[in-house]
Parts: structure tokens; C-alpha cells; sequence
């Protein structure tokens, strides 16, 4: 009954903090915090010396439970979003050839994408599409959008408003139909790839608004892969790039850059290395790359310092878990 | 007709498909093409068809008022809500301001996305639990590990600002990434390839009938 | 309606979180919500993407399409026939006939990936690994020179780990070893960017409660 009591204070507390803080947004009271650099390194150094205590107390064997490792997750994620430290991000070769492959387009030039993830991925995959998308627009490439998950079409329209309004652009700028179309969602994975090849409009037969395909401008007189001039698929497991490769690029020539999760991207790298992939962003930190090469920084740079502090505190942990374990004489695994 | 159409079937559709890959001409061509449009189509059924079984299990254990049958009414519930804003929406069902919209931007972005990212913790909580140094092998695989979550974030190459540029820690992360996991993944991917391969042939050629089940 | 919205987004996320303190009703009824929600998604989705956009509008073309050359393609119909056999599941009594179009999926699919697979997950590999050395005109770095010797030592070995016929012994043990050493590599790149992956949905979400929520974040 005592700890059923302290878990709804626990609950009523959050949701007070939570409708102050609301209220503080909405009538002004703050505009959001952000950490000095003085302050935030204070906080990096804090964090740091409790994870040496925590190393110290393993050394005594008194080991820490998993609350306490989801506990440093929670701040190593959430903290760095208020400091204000700067990072160099490092372009890598894959990243920089899809930005040269886009450089080298003709303004007016047809550019597949598709859209192959759900908002589970959106996080890492999200900034990807906004800075590809913006980076079109700036090289009035034109953008022929599908999606061979269901959510992909919606996360397009979400991308294209968030770039959009982020490069001051209007629909009088970047018009629906002349300067980009979204197909829509079609079943069946790799199977409308392959009809694609031969049709799109066979598998497209409307956009994701029902219009016709032969009433959008756009993609009026594209047939098939060969009317296209690149590719990108930004993909978070199956159906995606591996499909698009075997498929598209394999059979039908297409030129194909991706950008993956991060746990796919290792998965194609040896496309990359046989040249079936012009280019390849993998995870958040191929995101940010690109985003640092487009100079349209949005949230994956945003979000660099998080995952930097994110890993560094995974990897404190496994270095104190295996500190336990040689300290056991290499017998056990942890116990709490 | 219970075994030997589904085998015909299989048979036929799978050879026109090898087929056409060599001679993407008429008719294997038009056929390869037939087969790739009601294959969407019966891939939509089958989707469908997850659902609605969702539905019927659901309305069982509501009927039966097994454990849990209250949160079987929530589903069935939200689906139903979901189904109506959708269907009613027409063809701009997903246009930014429809219901439809609206519940995919507060009830499934937020749901699906914090379903994947509580595995942070978890991956977190685990590696500090199991993730070992025991031997030659395992130590190979967590300097891997630790090289790609450094080198893959800038601070890798804050913690290696001394060194000079190309041997930095996102330069061996780079690499490595480039060739030995490279070959590590071109092994297993030549692998499963021709497993793949001769468990396709196998169907192909009615040998390898697990898929049809039993009786 | 947005700040209702947010509400509910918040109340849902943090719903999920709690199952992190304890198994709990917030998070099974966020769990049922998100069940519910997905299913109708799908549905819909299919039906508008799928059954009218490609098989409706397909066996009978609205009046623009037609105007636009469009011919009502009957072979469909086909398509739509096995589709409803694979909803015959349903009914137990006929659900026998849902092999048939199970038997075309099974088919379409093995025959597909047996040349998608062959060629380029097994040949293009191949051909991709023994590749000039030095570079195609000479110009690798000493570290591309060591890489490109790597990816050939290591697909080969790592090949030689997965042959499970013969035993692991003498000259062809030690390249097993070899093998197992290149394939512990790749599942360390692998685990180190699985880590980076299920990061950057968390800093996501906690993004969207500590941002977009509470405004808390300049």
C-alpha cells in the first residue's frame, strides 16, 4: 500500500511539473533553457566523476542495477539537449559522393525517393529526408516521392512542410506536381519495384491525393526507371535498399544512393564497396554529415552531442561491467 | 486440390519468374508482370487479413472475458476509430489537417517511436550486464564496438585531436567499416545467398512443402 | 486541438516509458492503443493505396483516366480472385483455399529472390572482392592497399567458417580462425552501430517531451 502511495505522489508530481512547465510555454514565463559552456562542462564533468564512483564502488563490489544504468541513459540523452558545446562532425567519402552526385545534376532533373520507414525510425532518418529534399529544391531537382512502407508517403509530406518552412519557401515556390509528387504507398515490396521497372503508372495508377498520374506534370512522360535520373531510398530495414539494389539498380541500371538506419548501414556497405550504391548516410551521424555539406542543419546536428554523450556512457558502463568481471576471476555475470 | 494445385501454383509462378529473367521478353515478360500486380494486391489481402483476425481474436477474448479483455476493447476501439477517420477522409486521406492525420501525428508517431526507443535502455542495461571480454574472439568483437560508438560521433576525434589527420578515430572507424566488415558482411551475405538459393530451388521443385502445413 | 494533441502524445510516450520502472495498466493501455491504431492504419492505407488506387481504378478507369488513354486492365480481376481466397482464412470450414494464394506468394517470391540474390548478393560480391590490389590505376593508399588484402583474406576465410562439412582442423582450421576473427569484427561494427541506431530514437523522444512538449529546450 506504501509504495502504491509514493508511485501516484510520484505520478501527480511529474504532472504538476509537467502542466507548469506547459503553461510557462504557452503564456511566456520562459522561452526554454539552455546550459553556458561553463555550466555545461560542469555538468560533463559531474556525470563523469559519478560514473568513477560507480567504477569504485564495482571495485568494492557493490554493484549498480539496471534503474541506475537506465538512470545515466536518461541524463546522457537528455542533458546535452540544454548545453551549448560545439563539435566538428567529420565528412565521410559516402556522404560526400551523394552531395557531389546531386552537384552534378542538371536543374530540371528527375530524382526518385523513396521513403521506405515508419516514425519509429523518423529520429534518425527524419533529418535525412528534410536536408535531400531541401537540397533539391535549392538545385531545382525534381522530386518524384514514393513509398514502399505505408508511412512513408506521410513522412515525406511531414519533411517537405519542415523544409520548406525552415527555407522560408511557399507552395508558389515549390509547386505540387511540377517541382515534386508523392506516389503514395503501394503494396506488395519488392514486387513494385520490379513493375516499376517496366511501368511506374502500372503501380501508381494515382498519387497519394488520388489525382491521376497522367494529370501531374511531372511525371507525365515517365515511363519506367530509364526517365530517371537518380535515385535515393532512405530505408529502415525490409522492404528497402537491399531491394532497391537487387532490383532497381541491378537490373534496370538505376543510379541509387541510400541513407540508412544505423543498424541496416552496415548491412550495405558492401554494395557501397561493388558500386551498386553511389553513396550511403548511415544512422544519425550520416545525417548530420549531410546536413553539415547542404548547410541546412537541422535536427541530427542538433542531436550530435546527445549521441556522443550517449555512447560514451554505454561504453562506461560495459567498462565497469567487465572491471566486475575480472575482479569475480572472470566467473559470473553481474548480480545486484 | 488441397497439395497439388498450391504446388502448381508455386511451381509455375517461381519459373516464370527465372525465367523472365533471362528472356524479358513476350510472353514471360507480360507474364512476369500480371504476376507482380496481383501479387500487391494479395500482399494488401494478406495485410488485411492480419487485422481482421486481430479483430476476431480480440472479440473472443472480450466475449469470453478472458484476462486482459478490457484492453481488447481498446483495440478494438482505436482500430475502429482509425478505420472510420480513414475511409471517411476519401483519397486525401492523409492530407495535413484530416482526422486521419491528426490521430497518425498524436496517437501513432508518439507510440510507434517511443515502442523502438525504450530499447535504448535495454541495449544499455544489457551490454552492461553481458557484454564480456571472455576471450580472444569476444575481446575483437567489444574493441569493434567501442572503435565504431567513438568514431562514429565527433567526440572520437576530440579524444584524438593529437593524432595526426587521417589516423584519427573516425579515420579507423571509416576503415574499418570499408573492409574488414565489409568482409565479415560479404561472407555472410554470400552465404545466405546461396542458402537462399537452394531453399528457392527446393520450393520451386515442390521438395521443400513446409509452407503448406499440415494435413 | 494541437494542444490536446500534445497532451495525449506526451501521455502516450510516457505511458510506454513506465514499463521501464514496472509492468503496469498506463503502459498496457498505451500498448492496446498503439495495437488498435496500427491495425486501422493499415487497413485503411490498403484500401485506399491498394484496393482503389491500383485494383478499383485499375479494372474500371475513372472518366479522366479514360480521357487520358487509360484501358481497364482485367487481368486484375485475377489478382482481386486470389486476394479474396486469402481472406477465405477467415472462414474455417473453406480456409483451405488461402493456400492457393499463399502458393503464389511463396512462389513469386522464391523465384524472384533466387536471381535478385544469385546476382547480386552472390556474383556482384564475388566480383567486387577480387578487385585489382593496387587500385585500377595504381593510386590506392598504403591503407586501401591493406583494406582491399583484408576484404579478400576476410571473405574468403569468413566463407571458409560457414563450411561446416569438413572439420576445423590443421591449414584449414587456422583460416576458419581467420574467418571467425573477420566475422567477430563486423558483429562489433554491427553492435556499435545498433547502439548509435537505438540512440537516436531515444534523444527523439526525449526531444519530443522536453521540446515540443514542455518547451524546455531552446
Amino acid at each position: 500500500m506504501k509504495t502504491r502511495m509514493v508511485e501516484i505522489l510520484v505520478v501527480i508530481l511529474i504532472a504538476v511539473l509537467a502542466v507548469v512547465a506547459y503553461l510557462g510555454k504557452i503564456w511566456g514565463w520562459h522561452e526554454g533553457f539552455v546550459f553556458s559552456t561553463s555550466v555545461s562542462l560542469a555538468v560533463v564533468i559531474l556525470i563523469f566523476a559519478s560514473l568513477i564512483w560507480i567504477l569504485v564502488r564495482t571495485l568494492m563490489d557493490k554493484l549498480v542495477g539496471r534503474r541506475i544504468v537506465f538512470l545515466y541513459v536518461g541524463i546522457a540523452i537528455t542533458l546535452p539537449l540544454f548545453m551549448s558545446i560545439e563539435q566538428e562532425i567529420v565528412i565521410s567519402d559516402e556522404v560526400q559522393a551523394i552531395y557531389d552526385e546531386l552537384e552534378q545534376l542538371q536543374p530540371g532533373s528527375k530524382v526518385l525517393v523513396s521513403l521506405d520507414y515508419d516514425p519509429a525510425s523518423a529520429p534518425e532518418l527524419q533529418p535525412m529526408a528534410e536536408a535531400f529534399f531541401g537540397e533539391c529544391f535549392k538545385r531545382d531537382l525534381k522530386l518524384i516521392i514514393m513509398g514502399l512502407w505505408p508511412m512513408g508517403p506521410q513522412q515525406a509530406n511531414q519533411a517537405i512542410d519542415t523544409i520548406m518552412a525552415r527555407m522560408g519557401l511557399d507552395s508558389t515556390d515549390v509547386i505540387y506536381g511540377e517541382d515534386y509528387v508523392n506516389l503514395g504507398f503501394q503494396a506488395g515490396n519488392e514486387f513494385v519495384i520490379q513493375r516499376m521497372g517496366s511501368s511506374f503508372e502500372a503501380m501508381f495508377g494515382t498519387d497519394y491525393r488520388g489525382t491521376p498520374y497522367q494529370d501531374l506534370p511531372l511525371v507525365r512522360n515517365v515511363n519506367n526507371f530509364s526517365n530517371i535520373d537518380f535515385s535515393y531510398n532512405i530505408s529502415a530495414g525490409f522492404p528497402g535498399t537491399v531491394e532497391w539494389v537487387q532490383i532497381a539498380v541491378d537490373r534496370f541500371g538505376l543510379r541509387l544512393a541510400a541513407g540508412n538506419t544505423a543498424v541496416q548501414a552496415p548491412t550495405v556497405y558492401p554494395y557501397l564497396r561493388a558500386g551498386q550504391l553511389v553513396g550511403l548516410m548511415g544512422g544519425m551521424s550520416g545525417g548530420a554529415e549531410f546536413e553539415k555539406l547542404t548547410h541546412l542543419e537541422g535536427k541530427a546536428t542538433t542531436y550530435m552531442l546527445s549521441q556522443s554523450f550517449s555512447h560514451i556512457i554505454v561504453i562506461g558502463f560495459i567498462i565497469i561491467g567487465n572491471v566486475a568481471f575480472f575482479r569475480s576471476g572472470r566467473k559470473s555475470g553481474l548480480k545486484e | 486440390m488441397r497439395r497439388e494445385v498450391p504446388l502448381l501454383i508455386t511451381g509455375i509462378v517461381g519459373i516464370v519468374f527465372v525465367v523472365s529473367y533471362f528472356i524479358p521478353h513476350y510472353p514471360f515478360s507480360e507474364m512476369e508482370h500480371w504476376f507482380s500486380d496481383w501479387f500487391a494486391i494479395v500482399a494488401a489481402c494478406a495485410i488485411v487479413l492480419g487485422a481482421l483476425n486481430l479483430m476476431v481474436v480480440s472479440g473472443q477474448k472480450i466475449a469470453r472475458r478472458k484476462e486482459g479483455w478490457g484492453y481488447a476493447i481498446v483495440i478494438i476501439a482505436t482500430f475502429l476509430l482509425m478505420t472510420i477517420f480513414g475511409l471517411a477522409g476519401g483519397t486525401g486521406f492523409r492530407e495535413t489537417g484530416t482526422g486521419f492525420d491528426w490521430l497518425y501525428k498524436y496517437t501513432f508517431i508518439p507510440l510507434s517511436a517511443t515502442m523502438y526507443a525504450i530499447l535504448a535502455f535495454f541495449v544499455a542495461s544489457a551490454s552492461y550486464r553481458a557484454f564480456r571480454a571472455r576471450n580472444a574472439e569476444a575481446t575483437l568483437l567489444l574493441a569493434a564496438a567501442f572503435l565504431m560508438m567513438l568514431g562514429r560521433v565527433p567526440v572520437g576525434d576530440v579524444i584524438t585531436c593529437f593524432m595526426p589527420e587521417g589516423a584519427r578515430m573516425s579515420d579507423l572507424a571509416i576503415w574499418i567499416m570499408n573492409f574488414p566488415q565489409t568482409a565479415g558482411q560479404r561472407a555472410i551475405m554470400i552465404g545466405i545467398a546461396l542458402g537462399l538459393v537452394s531453399t528457392s530451388l527446393r520450393i520451386i521443385l515442390g521438395v521443400e512443402r513446409s509452407y503448406l502445413g499440415g494435413e | 486541438m494541437d494542444h490536446f494533441g500534445l497532451w495525449l502524445a506526451a501521455f502516450l510516450t510516457l505511458g510506454i516509458y513506465s514499463f521501464l520502472y514496472k509492468d503496469n495498466p498506463w503502459y498496457k493501455l498505451s500498448e492496446s492503443i498503439f495495437i488498435g491504431i496500427s491495425a486501422g492504419y493499415w487497413v485503411v492505407v490498403m484500401y485506399w493505396d491498394n484496393f482503389y488506387a491500383k485494383f478499383w481504378l485499375g479494372v474500371f478507369p475513372n472518366e479522366q483516366a479514360v480521357e487520358n488513354g487509360a484501358e481497364p486492365d482485367y487481368w486484375l480481376l485475377v489478382g482481386g480472385v486470389l486476394g479474396l481466397l486469402m481472406l477465405m482464412r477467415l472462414i474455417p470450414k473453406i480456409g483451405w483455399v488461402a493456400r492457393w494464394p499463399l502458393a503464389f506468394i511463396v512462389g513469386a517470391t522464391a523465384g524472384l529472390w533466387m536471381m535478385n540474390y544469385i546476382t547480386s548478393n552472390c556474383m556482384s560480391q564475388i566480383q567486387s572482392t577480387i578487385m585489382p590490389l593496387f587500385g585500377a590505376d595504381y593510386s590506392a593508399s598504403i591503407g586501401e592497399i591493406i583494406g582491399n588484402l583484408v576484404v579478400i583474406i576476410g571473405t574468403f576465410s569468413g566463407l571458409v567458417y560457414f563450411f561446416f562439412s569438413k572439420e576445423h582442423k590443421g591449414a584449414f582450421g587456422a583460416t576458419a580462425r581467420v574467418g571467425i576473427w573477420t566475422i567477430m569484427i563486423t558483429f562489433g561494427a554491427m553492435f556499435g552501430y545498433t547502439v548509435m541506431s537505438r540512440m537516436s530514437l531515444l534523444i527523439g523522444r526525449v526531444d519530443f517531451i522536453f521540446g515540443d512538449w514542455l518547451g524546455l529546450i531552446r
